[in-house]
């Protein structure tokens, strides 16, 4: 659903991330694990894709964390509290199939935001979180206070785990209980954490990445390829199942 | 106030349609506004066979437009008519199917199947830059043009719109070609062919290579030509290419358009075809215009 929202507070977590929270009580309400903001960004045509980072109904606020990419979150870093966003929310298919469950959330950079807000759908959480490096680190509080427990890796080792995302999850499936894994990264990081957790017999699920146009379903623009053909990242997904998707296409 | 036009024989609600395209088959933008508020809705592309469409990257964003390469893809006509006919009947406006191909025998094929109740125009896309058969290289050939479009009206039961591209030397020349080939209208402007390149990668950013601009940007050479063709041709013209306002729609109507469509708006604003609408009973009102016909081809030269 379409919404003029307001920006609460926009918060720098380093030198390129930052937090905004914008007052949208409609979104709020309706946002579900791992869906997507499509929010637009000022002087910019086209919106841009952010997951719903964290939701609160009660407050009537939702919260994104985003990375200055290029012009557009270039010029959504510069916003100010009152200024009027159009937000479309909640968009597409989250983690559907988490309630109640023991799930393992792996994230890696940008991919850990909507992972925050999904952690709080999930019976017992745990988060594996995987950074360059140190200074990359964001949000390990935040994941703190709605997961049972959270590890942290860097490719550099210069934080926690040394080393790649498959192999921190692969450790963790071993001495630990989990009914499923959700994960959200880059591709090469989702693709080989979902070999590991699908040969260990959990269910997989990722949160795929594509350019949009529209965000609602109609332009084509957004598509990936599954075992099903190719479905539309912005309202099929943007999370599937880890076994539909076809990584080699 | 009158907002109700006569488009080629069909009487539209009001001038305001959808652009091919850009809302799928009318289903995605359900939860934004009634279709049925709307004078017409324009389909996706439909092409004989299954279209899977090109590679992603398929679209970017230009200063005041956008790219996109989509490549047509689609679910082929049969598909359509099994699975997506019943819904589209049911939108409660007038129906626009755009037709696609990559030889003559294609387009004849598709425009045959579509004489079905719940069709009421076909538009026939000579004109996308996005595939490399058929489209674009049928609809910058004046003698093509004419032959390809007296094929198609020999087998279809519906009036037959021609969607002209931009990217031609004399857009007026493709315009009489369609009117002598027996055209009931013409529709304008598809996407004008254009490249954004990564200065970092060194390489282009949709995976095509180049694709087609939409949007405020290409408002300016639509307006041109529509105003040119409409002087040439003594056909109804089916107005389009960045337009994002009421206002934008009355500039389209005054240059000779006789009905709108809106693109790429919708992607900035998923309830732009209702919003422009609005805006343009409001110009009407604030103009002192009652009846929206008397807009239509008024552009004063002195
Ligand atoms: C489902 C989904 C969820 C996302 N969640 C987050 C998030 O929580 N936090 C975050 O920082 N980023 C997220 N992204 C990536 C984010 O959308 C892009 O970084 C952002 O659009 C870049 O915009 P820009 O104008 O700064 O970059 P430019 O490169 O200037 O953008 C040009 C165009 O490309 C698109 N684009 C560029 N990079 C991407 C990309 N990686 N994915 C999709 N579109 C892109 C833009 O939307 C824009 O239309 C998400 C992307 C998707 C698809
Ligand atoms: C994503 C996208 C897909 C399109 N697909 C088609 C198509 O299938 N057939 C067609 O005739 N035109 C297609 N077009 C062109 C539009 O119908 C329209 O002519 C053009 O975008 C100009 O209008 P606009 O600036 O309002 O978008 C497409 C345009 C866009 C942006
Ligand atoms: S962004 Fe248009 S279909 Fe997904």
């Amino acid at each position: 659903m379409l919404e003029d929202t307001r920006v609460v507070s926009l918060d720098r977590l380093n030198d390129t991330t930052y937090s905004l929270t914008l007052r949208a009580p409609k979104i709020a309400a309706a946002a579900r694990a791992g869906q997507l903001a499509h929010v637009t960004c000022p002087g910019f045509l086209l919106r841009r894709p952010f997951g719903i980072c964290d939701a609160d109904a009660a407050e009537g606020t939702i919260r994104v964390c985003f990375e200055v990419r290029g012009d557009g979150t270039e010029a959504l870093a510069k916003v100010n509290a009152g200024d009027v966003l159009s937000v479309n929310g909640a968009v597409g298919h989250g983690f559907e199939d988490i309630k109640g469950r023991r799930v393992l959330f792996v994230g890696g950079g940008i991919g850990i935001f909507p992972l925050l807000y999904a952690a709080r759908f999930a019976g017992v959480a745990t988060a594996a979180l995987c950074f360059r490096d140190k200074s990359r680190v964001v949000l390990a509080p935040d994941f703190a206070k709605v997961c049972k427990e959270i590890f942290l890796a860097t490719d550099d080792g210069s934080l926690g785990f040394h080393g790649y995302a498959a192999d921190l999850v692969n450790e963790l499936i071993a001495t630990h209980e989990y009914d499923c894994v959700c994960v959200c990264g880059p591709k090469i990081m989702m693709k080989t954490v979902s070999e590991v957790a699908l040969g260990a017999g959990l269910d997989c699920y990722v949160s795929l990445e594509e350019r949009m146009g529209c965000g609602v379903g109609a332009c084509l623009a957004c598509v990936c390829q599954t075992m099903l053909g190719q479905k539309r990242v912005c309202i099929d997904g943007p999370v599937f199942d880890a076994k539909e998707v076809r990584w080699d296409a | 106030m009158k907002l109700a036009v006569n488009f080629a024989g069909v009487e539209l609600k009001n001038p305001i349609a959808t652009a091919s395209g850009t809302c799928g088959f009318g289903m995605e933008y359900l939860p934004y506004y009634k279709a049925s508020e709307l004078g017409a809705v324009t389909l996706k592309a439909l092409s004989i066979r299954p279209k899977a469409g090109n590679a992603v990257v398929r679209i970017a964003e230009t200063p005041s437009g956008m790219l996109n390469s989509i490549g047509l893809q689609n679910p082929g006509v049969d598909s359509f008519l099994e699975n997506k006919l019943e819904f589209v009947k049911n939108l409660g406006t007038k129906i626009i199917a755009n037709i696609a191909g990559e030889s003559m025998e294609d387009y004849e094929a598709v425009a045959e199947k579509l004489n079905v109740d719940g069709i009421d125009m076909i538009e026939l896309n000579i004109s996308c830059p996005n595939v490399s058969d058929g489209g674009l290289a049928f609809g910058t050939n004046p003698k093509i043009v004419e032959e390809i479009t007296s094929r198609i009206k020999k087998k279809t039961e519906k009036p037959l719109i021609v969607k002209l591209s931009p990217n031609v030397t004399d857009i007026t020349e493709i315009a009489r070609a369609a009117e002598s080939g027996g055209a009931d209208a013409l529709s304008l402007i598809n996407t004008l062919m254009g490249m954004r390149i990564d200065a970092h990668t060194r390489r282009p950013v949709l995976s095509r290579g180049s694709g087609g601009l939409s949007g405020p940007a290409v408002k300016p050479v639509a307006l041109h030509m529509i105003s040119a063709v409409h002087r040439a041709v003594d056909l109804p013209l089916l107005g389009m290419g960045g337009i994002m306002t009421g206002r934008d729609a009355a500039e389209f109507l005054i240059a000779g358009a006789t009905a709108v469509a809106i693109g790429t708006a919708a992607f900035a604003d998923p309830k732009a075809p209702v919003r422009i609408l609005g805006e343009l009973r409001e110009f009407m009102a604030a103009e002192g215009v009652e009846d929206v016909n008397d807009l239509i081809g008024t552009l004063k030269f002195n």
